[in-house]
């Protein structure tokens, strides 16, 4: 558990860099961590798949994994990749103030 | 004592009068003879009730002969359902390529490891309807049951990946998942004079994710053998951020990934095979190409979960990761590699499941509260070529770590580290897996993780 500013707060993070408490989270500290993973403006794109991600996170409690995303957030693999670098589940969790993913060991 | 007023047409019963009040006896038995009485009771059986076991792999031969040997036979029928009739080695796929073992080394009749006596029903599975407690088989069959162990494991789906299974499958591209494909890429091998060797691992959770680290320790050594190890660019290319799912044993088999010439691409996510330019391509376009693809293709459940309307996206059944009982139906519990429990898919584990399971089915059929819980107990020969392998121990909290196994300080093992000892551990291995392990014997490990003899 580590402590550190962002978006002129201190927040508390856990060992995977994540928000440790749900609660901390809002608009702004999600820019500025889509920020740290170099997602220079969140657009709308963006903000389909992190709400999803987030009411999926309060309805289950595990952030959802790449394959639920394709089914469900409305948004393919092919554009989840490219709003998403590298590793959108994990990326986008991150953004959305959620845990990283238990689906990925 | 009373008036008699008839005498009623069983067992000898009057029915009285005391008074204005009539006295009809109960029930006849009021009236029954002792004698009687004792001789109808120890006639009288209490229904008998049905276990259904689906899957005769690993995790469902174990648990047959582990429930056989103690579920009296009068109370409950226990029924293992397999369409299949051949029990397959699968750790030993790993060693087909390189022409360690053959087929002749993994196959055994799956008939060989059940218990005289076990009811074996050999016909594919359809579906469950978990609501009316049932299993229906593709030969019309209907198996009702008051207890239901899932065990249908992971297999590999190569056709979720585009292009996969095109013109290339089991010509440059291969899995060694399966027997068929292990073979092939035996037969490959022992004509290929050099080239691109790309290990691709599709998707993550993978049955026994060190398999594929294996493959290319063991490729680094059989082509050093063949002479032809300057010919070979072996490339290791995986969904992970490192060489494998736990962070401090990742950076230590990714120094021997370093040490044995293996060039390792992290966090490439698969998205299309290239059939005639020869490369795989991620979702994010990075492109590497290949010669020959040794794939570990997307792991999935048994079609028939989802048919049952009981899976994940993955077909992985929803289970209580300590009690194995699934999430949807108590009377229903899931072991093995059909579990979507963040432990890994492999032998080893599923025998450390079953001894945490069978202590919960026994107190479930008791209806005493569920009390025995898995740790994700994990343990893991790693075979490392060059007659030596890495052992790994862990579970769902800890991660690997170096040490002594199994007695403290002792051994004969050693974590995280390449020896002589952990190689013929991982031989020795086959035998204990047939003679101990599928029958339900005992083995000398505990099923919970020891910290004994780990060094933090």
């Amino acid at each position: 558990m580590e402590t550190r500013e962002i978006a002129g707060k201190t927040l508390a993070f856990d060992a995977d860099g994540n928000l440790a408490n749900l609660a901390d989270w809002n608009e702004e500290i999600a820019q500025a961590l889509a920020t740290e993973e170099g997602i220079e403006s969140l657009t709308d794109r963006h903000w389909l798949v992190l709400n999803y991600m987030r009411s999926e996170f309060q309805e289950k409690g595990d952030a959802p994994s790449i394959r639920k995303l394709t089914k469900e957030s409305g948004v393919d693999t092919k554009e989840l990749y490219q709003l998403f670098p590298k590793g959108p589940a994990k990326k986008a969790a991150r953004i959305a103030g959620l845990p990283k993913p238990k689906g990925c060991i | 004592m009373g008036e008699v007023v008839r005498r009623l047409p069983f067992c000898g019963a009057y029915e009285k009068k005391i008074g204005n009040t009539v006295f009809i006896p109960e029930s006849p038995v009021t009236f029954v003879h002792p004698i009687i009485l004792t001789t109808v009771l120890s006639l009288w059986k209490p229904p008998m009730k049905n276990l259904v076991i689906l899957g005769a792999g690993t995790a469902g031969t174990m648990m047959l002969n582990k429930l056989h040997a103690m579920l009296d036979s009068s109370q409950w029928q226990i029924t293992i359902v397999d369409q299949f009739e051949t029990h397959y080695y699968q750790p030993g796929f790993l060693f087909i390529p390189f022409g360690i073992y053959s087929r002749k080394d993994v196959v055994k009749p799956k008939r060989d490891f059940f218990p005289a006596g076990a009811k074996v029903v050999s016909a594919e599975i359809d579906r469950i309807e978990a609501e009316e407690n049932r299993v229906l088989l593709k030969n019309n069959v209907v198996l009702n049951y008051d207890l239901l162990i899932v065990a249908t494991g992971a297999k590999i789906n190569p056709d979720e990946t585009e292009g996969m299974k095109d013109g290339l499958w089991y010509k440059n591209i291969f899995d060694f998942y399966t027997i068929e494909g292990a073979c092939a890429l035996a037969d490959f091998f022992r004509r290929w004079e050099g080239g691109k060797l790309v290990l691709n691992v599709a998707e993550m959770p993978i049955k026994c994710p060190v398999a594929p680290l294996e493959f290319v320790f063991l490729a680094d050594w059989w082509f050093t053998e063949r002479g032809i190890r300057d010919k070979v660019d072996i490339h290791y290319v995986t969904p992970l951020p490192g060489a494998f799912t736990k962070p401090r044993a990742s950076g230590i088999l990714g120094d021997f990934l370093d040490k044995k010439n293996i060039h390792l691409t992290p966090d490439f996510s698969i998205a299309r095979v290239e059939n005639e330019e020869r490369k795989i391509v991620s979702w994010d376009e990075t492109e590497i190409p290949f010669d020959v693809l040794v794939t570990i293709p997307t792991n999935m459940g048994d079609e028939m979960v989802e048919r049952s309307g009981l899976g994940d996206e993955l077909r992985f059944i929803p289970t209580n990761k300590q009690t194995l009982q699934s999430e949807a139906h108590e009377n229903i519990f899931v072991i093995g590699d059909a579990t979507n429990l963040p432990s890994s898919k492999a032998g080893s584990v599923a025998h450390f499941q079953a001894d945490i399971l069978t202590e919960n089915i026994l107190s479930w059929m008791e209806g005493r509260p569920l009390r025995a819980q898995f740790d994700g107990h994990a343990n893991c020969f790693i075979e490392s070529g060059f007659g030596k392998g890495i052992l790994i121990d862990f579970n769902y909290d800890t991660e690997p770590l170096p040490g002594k196994f199994p007695l403290p300080g002792v051994g004969p093992f050693s974590l995280l580290e390449e020896t002589e000892m952990n190689h013929y551990g991982k031989i020795m291995f086959r035998w204990m897996y047939w003679n101990f392990l599928l029958r339900g014997k005992e083995l000398p490990i505990e099923s919970h993780m020891s910290m004994a003899g780990k060094r933090m």
